[in-house]
């Protein structure tokens, strides 16, 4: 009862983003089904009909899926538009969330992605018929070669952790060509989790490289660190701690001299777009994630693409196929690579998401420079405001993203973690709480610049709210989020027994079907 | 530029309050040697009215006009409106991954169904909530066989499609694991005594596909007592998961790796589409990507979250099951609305109706003088012909009738020189399905 009487006083008073509305109930699909409804017509079969227990034989199924969904369109549109609404969405607000680049996602994207003539193709048509396609690539990997200032490039990666994987077989293939592949790849502490997975996946041993006390590679560490069993450093440019890493001439000098290579994971890109290029930097291979700095939707989850660029001294590794312009003017893929280290997926990419990434990019032009300066100004602001009300464990110049930790609000038992669901009564997504591992009890900040300077504003109130909430009523941050349709849901229970489908009643009687 | 809510005033406030002249000089670190001096050199910027100009022009530059009976892997299938109108919602569209449970709930609760279907659909236990594709599916399901069993050796089916055995090729390669390749039988399917006689201890996945690479259906309980006998998973890839509509559920596969592109993915020149890897409750901890969980709140409501994380990167680096961490989740919710819509009795309507096209073209083909049937294996709604010349040179005739021929199998068989891969989809009327047998006709009668 206290906390309820406290909680209509916060929400008239403090939370000025977000306000309590009604939310629907709804049960899952199969759960509002019944025999004989559908939602869907066909048109009439206008040839004979087969009959399936003579054409398949043995193979055919004698029934309907059993438990499959039996509901009208209406129903449909209503279901997952009433699960929409338990939602947050980019289209709502901020997601505050390091390292995610959570920006506005342009719908003229979506539009030109479903175009008749483009949703339609079929990578096995004719090149001939193909050109539109490929000359979309085409104009796609000359402006992120430009935009990276790299030399070579491939969109066939199906997001960034995969690009991270395309990336390490090109220096694996490297390697092998001169004699001796390696079989180390060092990781900095600061590092995405996809890194290490990745460095596995690609048959190498991950060796962790602990950063300095600001935060950066510690180059005295790397020069002992680097021999001729490294085979490349994977580095976050920006660092996962949102700075840049400003010893990267000498980082990629150290690796070079002992014949290793630079990767840069490219998921800080939108700090440095039109600003700088990592091609300049010694960087051999990068990926970017185009879900990311490129626009593209997240949509709950994917797809995304992870596109890699290279210098010109990897492409004869590169995935096949690989476009290549004939002298009229037209394109072709080629397929015809001896030294590819083959395909990482099958068909020749993330064609939908590639296609968005290059709307965004020309909607910008050369004014996407403006993006990053609104990035790196969001970040910064958000900083200045925040400094001193949470810990500020390194203070190098932050750019499109700031790192605080929780360490001033846990002398009153309060973490990151209980913060970030406070944050969410104020009306906004977490940021990322607990990421990079080098902080701990860390609160990865990066607005991107899709923020108004009305929205930073709302969400320093919210954060400098909380702060002052986590000293006087610590209880009511703790015991947050108040105002969700679910709260504090047993992830502990989920996990020890997992129920991961819904199985029909007959089904979990024993019956048979 | 219109994506950016700023005014120069109001940046020019924000830069006064960090206390910056410029903001150049929140770039400071980045090294003065590295710093743009001139923009770059892009196209743009253009207004939204000459983006979609641009795109329009190359969409009118690709195969308009043209009746398809390309299959291999990507299928034309009708698409509701519907499933545009709900994967386009904001909330669904633009939202982030759903760790914070309380602010997705849809989201999780739209996975569970999709786990839930692709069960149903695969006669499996457990389902993840996507990969990238059928193809990294497939080489998923291997590592995951090979996690499981502790053994290094995988059977290949030389029928499964070629793209999906050149990306396990590139996977295996840097793990160790070593591929033996399993012939196919004049059938058209997986040579079994092939399989008998390679299949032993050393073998952690027997690898097939059903329909596989020809369209033929494959008998799997022979197979998985071989790999069973031998303590090795049967992974059954699928690349058309309409198939299911009509066709018994792999029951007898340990692991699934199928492709949901037919559900409500247009084919988009290759991607984006959506793996399933489904599989045996007793493997899900060796499972790779995202798991949602059924659990209750604090006041006893159910809910839903990301679940058995500790299998992922972001938890487990190096540890791992994979390395994946964006999937292809606004896909498996356009496969959920689109298996929500067809039901129960659209699936497998819309299986019937390929299943009657493909049988009607092949009999209409096998009227025209010199085309035989490939394969006798039972199929689906792709067949193998064999024709009595060159394929690439039938669909070159065959394009000046704005017909797209079927898929030249020689360039991945090189024995099947004169082989060709038709697939016939509820999307072809008849009057065209007749018409390609006119123009075959005519095309095989040109002197070459």
């Amino acid at each position: 009862m206290p906390v309820r009487s406290v909680l209509s006083n916060e929400m008239s008073e403090k939370i000025k983003a977000a306000s309590r509305h009604t939310s629907r109930n709804e049960h899952l699909i199969f759960e509002k089904s019944s025999p004989g409804k559908r939602a869907f017509d066909l048109p009439p079969l206008d040839v004979p009909a087969a009959d399936p227990k003579r054409a398949l034989g043995e193979f055919h199924r004698g029934e309907g899926v059993q438990g499959f969904p039996e509901v009208s369109e209406i129903e449909v549109i209503r279901h997952f538009t009433r699960l929409s609404t338990w939602n947050y969405a980019i289209d709502l607000g901020m997601y505050p969330l390091g390292s995610c680049t959570m920006k506005y996602n342009p719908r003229v994207n979506e539009f030109v992605a479903r175009l008749a003539g483009l949703a339609t193709e079929h990578p096995y048509q004719p090149q001939e018929l193909s050109q539109g396609c490929l000359r979309i690539l085409s104009l796609l990997e000359k402006c992120l070669l430009e935009i990276t200032g790299m030399e070579a490039i491939t969109l066939q990666p199906a997001a960034g952790a995969q690009g991270e994987l395309t990336g390490l077989l090109l220096v694996r293939a490297f390697h092998q060509k001169n004699g001796n592949p390696r079989n180390k790849v060092l990781i900095p502490d600061s590092a995405h989790g996809t890194n290490p997975a990745t460095v596995v996946i690609a048959g190498y041993e991950v060796e962790n490289i602990k950063s300095n006390a600001e935060g950066q590679v510690d180059i005295g560490k790397l020069r002992e660190q680097v021999n001729e069993n490294v085979a490349a450093l994977m580095l976050t440019n920006p660092s996962t701690l949102g700075i840049f890493e400003q010893q990267i001439p000498e980082i990629a000098e150290i690796l070079h001299s002992k014949g290793a290579l630079l990767y840069m994971d490219g998921a800080n890109m939108n700090a440095l777009t039109g600003v700088t290029r990592p091609g300049r930097m010694g960087v051999d291979v990068m990926h970017l994630n185009l879900h990311k700095t490129f626009s593209t939707p997240h949509g709950g989850g994917g797809p995304g693409a992870g596109p890699v660029a290279i210098k010109k001294f990897l492409e004869p590794f590169l995935p096949v196929p690989v476009l290549v312009e004939k002298p009229a003017g037209t394109f072709a893929l080629d397929f015809h690579r001896k030294e590819s280290i083959g395909r990482v997926r099958a068909f020749g990419g993330n064609f939908g998401v590639l296609v968005r990434a290059l709307a965004y990019i020309l909607a910008y032009g050369p004014e996407v420079r403006q993006a990053t300066e609104d990035a790196v100004l969001n970040a910064n602001y958000i900083r200045k405001q925040l400094e001193g009300v949470f810990d500020l464990p390194y203070t190098r110049p932050s750019m499109h993203e700031v790192v605080f930790s929780d360490a001033i609000q846990k002398r009153h038992g309060v973490n990151t973690m209980d913060i970030a669901k406070r944050l969410i009564d104020y009306g906004f997504h977490p940021y990322t709480t607990a990421f990079p591992l080098i902080v701990p009890g860390a609160l990865m900040i990066e607005p991107t610049e899709s923020e108004s300077k009305e929205e930073c504003d709302y969400f320093i109130d919210a954060m400098k709210s909380i702060a002052e909430e986590a000293e006087k009523q610590p209880e009511l941050v703790k015991t947050a989020p108040h105002t969700t349709r679910v709260r504090r849901l047993d992830e502990v229970g989920a996990a020890r027994k997992p129920i991961l489908r819904w199985k029909s009643p007959e089904k979990v009687s024993g019956a048979t079907g | 530029m219109r994506y950016l809510p700023k005014s120069p005033t109001e940046r020019e406030q924000m830069l006064a309050a960090i206390g910056a002249e410029s903001i150049d000089e929140l770039f400071a670190s980045v090294p003065e040697a590295y710093r743009l001096k001139e923009p770059l050199e892009l196209p743009g910027p253009l207004s939204e009215a000459e983006v979609i100009q641009y795109f329009q022009a190359r969409a009118s530059e690709n195969s308009a006009g043209y009746t398809s009976f390309l299959g291999a892997g990507i299928y034309a299938h009708l698409r509701s409106v519907v499933t545009d109108t709900i994967l386009q919602r904001g909330e669904f569209l633009t939202s982030y991954t759903p760790y914070q449970a309380e602010m997705a709930q849809g989201t999780l609760q739209a996975i569970f169904e999709f786990q839930t279907l692709m069960c149903q659909l695969t006669g499996q236990e457990v389902a993840n909530a996507s990969m990238y594709d059928g193809s990294t599916a497939t080489t998923e399901a291997v590592l995951m066989a090979e996690r499981v069993t502790g053994r290094q050796r995988v059977l290949v089916a030389r029928s499964v499609h070629p793209e999906y055995r050149d990306v396990l090729r590139t996977y295996a390669k840097n793990s160790g694991l070593h591929l033996v390749e399993v012939p196919f039988t004049p059938s058209g399917t997986v040579d079994l005594n092939a399989v008998q006689s390679l299949v032993n201890d050393d073998v952690c996945a027997v690898v097939v596909q059903s329909p596989n690479f020809f369209g033929a259906i494959e008998k799997l309980d022979g197979l998985a007592d071989l790999a069973r006998n031998a303590g090795a998973l049967l992974v059954v890839a699928i690349t058309e998961a309409l198939s299911l509509g009509l066709l018994k559920p792999p029951r007898e596969a340990d692991i699934v790796a199928m492709e949901g592109q037919s559900f409500g993915l247009a084919p988009s020149y290759g991607g984006p589409f959506v793996g399933v890897i489904a599989s045996r409750e007793k493997y899900v901890r060796q499972m790779p990507g995202r798991l949602a969980g059924q659990t209750t709140d604090q006041e006893g409501r159910r809910g839903f979250v990301l679940t058995l994380a500790t299998r992922e990167q972001h938890i487990r680096r190096e540890k791992a099951t994979s390395n994946i961490c964006t999937n292809q989740a606004l896909c498996a919710l356009a496969a959920t609305v689109h298996l929500s819509l067809l039901g129960k009795a659209g699936i497998r309507e819309m299986a019937a109706q390929n299943l009657a096209k493909a049988q009607f073209a092949l009999q209409e083909l096998e009227k025209v003088p010199g085309v035989k049937r490939g394969f006798s294996a039972p199929f689906f709604n792709e067949f193998v012909l064999e024709l009595p010349r060159s394929v690439r040179l039938v669909n070159a005739e065959l394009l000046k009738s704005k017909i797209i021929g079927p898929y030249v199998l020689g360039a991945a068989y090189p024995e099947l020189t004169k082989h060709a891969l038709v697939c016939v989809t509820e999307t072809i009327p008849r009057s065209e399905i007749e018409r390609f047998a006119t123009e075959l006709k005519m095309a095989l009668e040109v002197p070459v």
